[in-house]
């Protein structure tokens, strides 16, 4: 136990068969470990990073940005990356993902708008995409809708109902008010008015009104990246850990890396193994395992979890684990103003636009859809290093000049968008780089269907056009590239109808194995237009009603 | 209203926006931390340094100096960059001691070859410094680079020097560089801990989300 946590907090017997072990404490764990211990069971989550907390949390650049302290480690967790199968993979920075309890949601932007319907039956509404393995998902939108109020309402979610005409229905408004506009969400806003658009304020999870033991913001200006200090980020920390915790029966064990999932010659998950801070190795035994360690280390556990019966890794007869990896598409145009907008301060993002959510595929040449945003998402470094115009030299007067003007000037808007399934793209073992643990490395295989660029392209012109009608002084963007690099880290589990196209059901039951569930981005089917963490949270509340209703009926541990 | 505020005082100040609730559970981790990072600040100008010598830091201060340089306003140098480096070089970044190690010895092989007669950085008058920065240009115009993720042997001494002082001249001054927050004055950051809108000039007559709305459909239906 870490002197972060409560003191009156269970503490589990590895050889004590709990109800559930958790693996990951982030947006899906964390909510999954809430419902589930309110629901009466006794939980362990395993989380892998340490147990961090709002004093914890500094504006530390070198802590946060230079030495990983809430991310994964590049150096104890080496990674490679290739484009095609063909090629052998070489050691680069894949992915970035939050490694502490809470895990990403503690250092997320906390952009939380629900996917549409169109999400979830695209595959049926626009036909077969060449080169995409696109399907529909085993559930709609009303079935998730629900669980989208309930992580509103219960996680905290600021936002105003009826302000976008593209939204989806819903059985309830937010639970409090959008956060305030910011001068580029000004300007961003009556441009797209301008142009015949409908921007509204910005869904985010985080609070614009107290919350018992949590603060509203306080708009310091340090999200992306960071942790909130006064607990207004609605993090799986903040908002859904603590509540499990009070109900004694749930142990947050930090520190705690999982590297297999045990079996019994009955092919049932009998708990999970993990070596604690000090190397040594432990199994956690349980009635069921909740596999919502992330699009990336939820396949890589799997594929480490070998065996006579899955010699090809646990619950893949499939042999989609890892695949069909979506991070969604993307790119910013920035803009200068001729007066300080200031937009440093304060949360990133207070308008987004809808408008381009479905388009006509037939009519814009390309599939996919996308969304912008107005946002300020720079420290005063990250500024420096990214925020200046291309054309600006390295160093010497200009190059301050060049700060000096455009620190407060600057504002970006952000183009997200699909990604669509590919099958090649993956995660998987790499076959000879090793981490820290002498564990087989992650191994990223990506390369966007052409569409994804040809989308990002359609947007930024878009974002053009906004910049323009809102009197930009200065605007450019970069060209849209392929990506080798992933924080949105989506579909390598993806749910499904059908055991041979995918590798859990509509309960995040793998087909595989009876007592086993995967709940994260890997369970997307499909990569939404961007923003994937609501969804994330939304499917996890749902998991857990549906994971208590079969133990219930007997229907897990029988 | 723009009074200089920087965490420490914010934390000693009050609880203006943070629920009570919040504030009393977490008031003495609180304090810890600020008092750690009161003490990081201190440290950040030693009265000696502790990598460089008194030679190289020279050597230093002027290479930072050049890459912001002071004109009307502060630069590296008044930001107390070079104390950064060297505290860095000792802390966090303890994989670079090889770069300037090696680096700086190289770069004043640079100036031997360039300028007869001279051997070190500091000797050269500004135009003649930034001349040898320059015939860096083409092994470093190499895209953006995240700072401080230094690949072993990819970078050379201007690249990590580079990143360097951009971050000890721009990062939050509780945490050992910045001096006295010059860095922040030159690009327009208020150290204020948090804000409350209006933030800058574009939302300051903000009406309101339905009035502006509303005026703003209107004015599109005219046209």
């Amino acid at each position: 136990m870490t002197p972060n946590q409560p003191k009156d907090q269970p503490k589990y017997k590895t050889s004590d068969e709990v109800d559930f072990v958790i693996i990951g404490s982030g947006a899906a764990g964390g909510v999954l470990a809430k419902e589930l211990s309110t629901n009466g069971f006794r939980v362990v989550v395993l989380e892998q990073g340490p147990y961090l907390t709002e004093a914890d949390f500094t504006h530390n650049e070198i802590e946060i940005l230079a030495q990983d302290k809430l991310t994964n480690h590049p150096k104890l967790q080496p990674t490679t990356v290739r484009k095609t199968p063909d090629e052998k993979a070489k050691p680069q920075r894949a992915l970035v993902y939050g490694r502490c309890v809470g895990g990403t949601s503690v250092h997320f932007t906390a952009n939380f708008w629900r996917f549409h319907e169109i999400d979830f039956i695209e595959r049926s509404k626009i036909g077969a995409v060449p080169g995409s393995t696109l399907v529909d998902w085993p559930i709609t939108y009303s079935d998730l809708e629900p669980y989208y109020t309930k992580v509103e309402w219960e996680i905290g979610v600021s936002g105003l109902a009826g302000a976008s005409p593209f939204d989806p229905p819903r059985s309830k408004p937010y639970p409090m008010p959008p956060l305030p506009v910011k001068s580029s969400g000004v300007l961003f806003e009556r441009a797209a008015r301008k142009l015949g658009w409908h921007p509204f304020p910005a869904p985010m999870a985080i609070l614009s009104q107290a919350r018992p033991g949590r603060s509203a913001c306080v708009q310091c200006g340090y999200c992306l990246g960071f942790g909130c200090e006064v607990g207004a980020k609605s993090s799986s920390l903040a908002a859904a850990i603590r509540v499990a915790e009070k109900t004694g029966r749930c142990e947050i064990r930090p520190n705690s890396y999982v590297h297999k999932i045990e079996l019994d010659a009955n092919g049932r998950a009998t708990g999970a193994v993990y070596f604690d801070e000090k190397r040594n190795t432990h199994l956690q035994k349980a009635k069921a395992v909740v596999v919502c360690a992330n699009g990336a280390e939820t396949p890589r556990l799997l594929l480490l979890s070998t065996s006579k019966q899955f010699p090809d890794g646990l619950a893949n007869s499939s042999g989609l684990v890892g695949k069909n990896l979506m991070f969604n598409s993307g790119g910013t145009v920035t803009g200068v103003y001729e007066r300080p907008l200031n937009d440093y301060k304060g949360y990133c993002v207070s308008r987004v636009l809808h408008d381009f959510y479905e388009l006509d595929h037939e009519k814009v040449g390309f599939y996919g859809g996308g969304g912008l945003d107005a946002r300020y998402d720079f420290t005063a470094i990250s500024f420096a290093f990214g925020g200046v115009p291309p054309e600006t030299p390295r160093g010497g007067k200009d190059f301050k000049a060049a700060l000096a003007h455009n620190f407060t000037r600057t504002m970006k808007i952000f183009c997200h968008g699909t990604s669509l399934p590919v099958e090649n793209n993956s995660f998987s073992l790499d076959p000879d780089l090793k981490d820290a643990w002498g564990l087989p490395a992650l191994r990223l295989t990506y390369k966007d269907h052409p569409d994804d660029l040809k989308l990002s392209s359609w947007l930024f012109e878009r974002a053009h056009a906004i910049h323009e009608a809102a009197g930009a002084v200065k605007k450019w963007n970069f060209p849209p590239q392929e990506q080798q690099f992933g924080v949105h880290l989506l579909g390598t589990c993806r749910m499904g109808k059908d055991a041979k196209t995918s590798v859990t059901n509509a309960d995040h039951r793998t087909h595989d194995v009876k007592n086993l569930f995967l709940c994260d981005g890997s369970s997307l089917v499909t990569s939404g237009r961007g923003q994937p963490t609501m969804t994330i949270m939304a499917l996890a509340f749902r998991a857990a009603d549906r994971i208590t209703e079969l133990a219930k009926r007997g229907e897990i541990s029988a | 209203m723009n009074e200089s505020v920087s965490r420490r005082r914010f934390l000693s100040r009050g609880v203006t926006g943070l629920s009570a609730a919040w504030a009393s559970s977490h008031w003495p981790a609180l304090l810890a931390a600020a008092s750690h990072a009161h003490q990081a600040a201190n440290s950040a100008t030693p009265p000696k340094f502790g990598f460089f010598t008194t030679d190289e830091a020279k050597e230093i201060d002027a290479i930072t100096s050049r890459i912001i340089p002071t004109d009307d306003t502060p630069g590296a140098h008044e930001a107390g960059v070079v104390y950064f480096i060297d505290r860095g070089l000792t802390t966090f970044s303890v994989d670079d001691q090889k770069t300037y190690r090696e680096g700086l010895p190289a770069l004043q092989s640079r100036v031997a070859e360039m300028f007869h007669g001279k051997s070190k950085f500091s000797e050269l008058t500004t135009e003649q410094q930034d001349e040898v920065l320059h015939s860096f240009d083409e092994q470093s115009a190499q895209g953006r680079q995240r700072w401080f993720r230094t690949s072993a042997g990819a970078q050379n001494l201007f690249e990590t020097l580079r990143q360097h002082t951009i971050a000890g001249f721009l990062i939050d001054p509780d945490y050992g560089g910045n001096r006295d927050a010059a860095g922040w004055k030159v690009i327009g950051r208020e150290r204020e801990h948090m804000f409350q809108p209006p933030f800058g000039y574009y939302d300051r007559d903000y009406p309101g989300w339905e009035v502006a709305a509303k005026a703003e459909m209107k004015e599109a239906q005219k046209k």
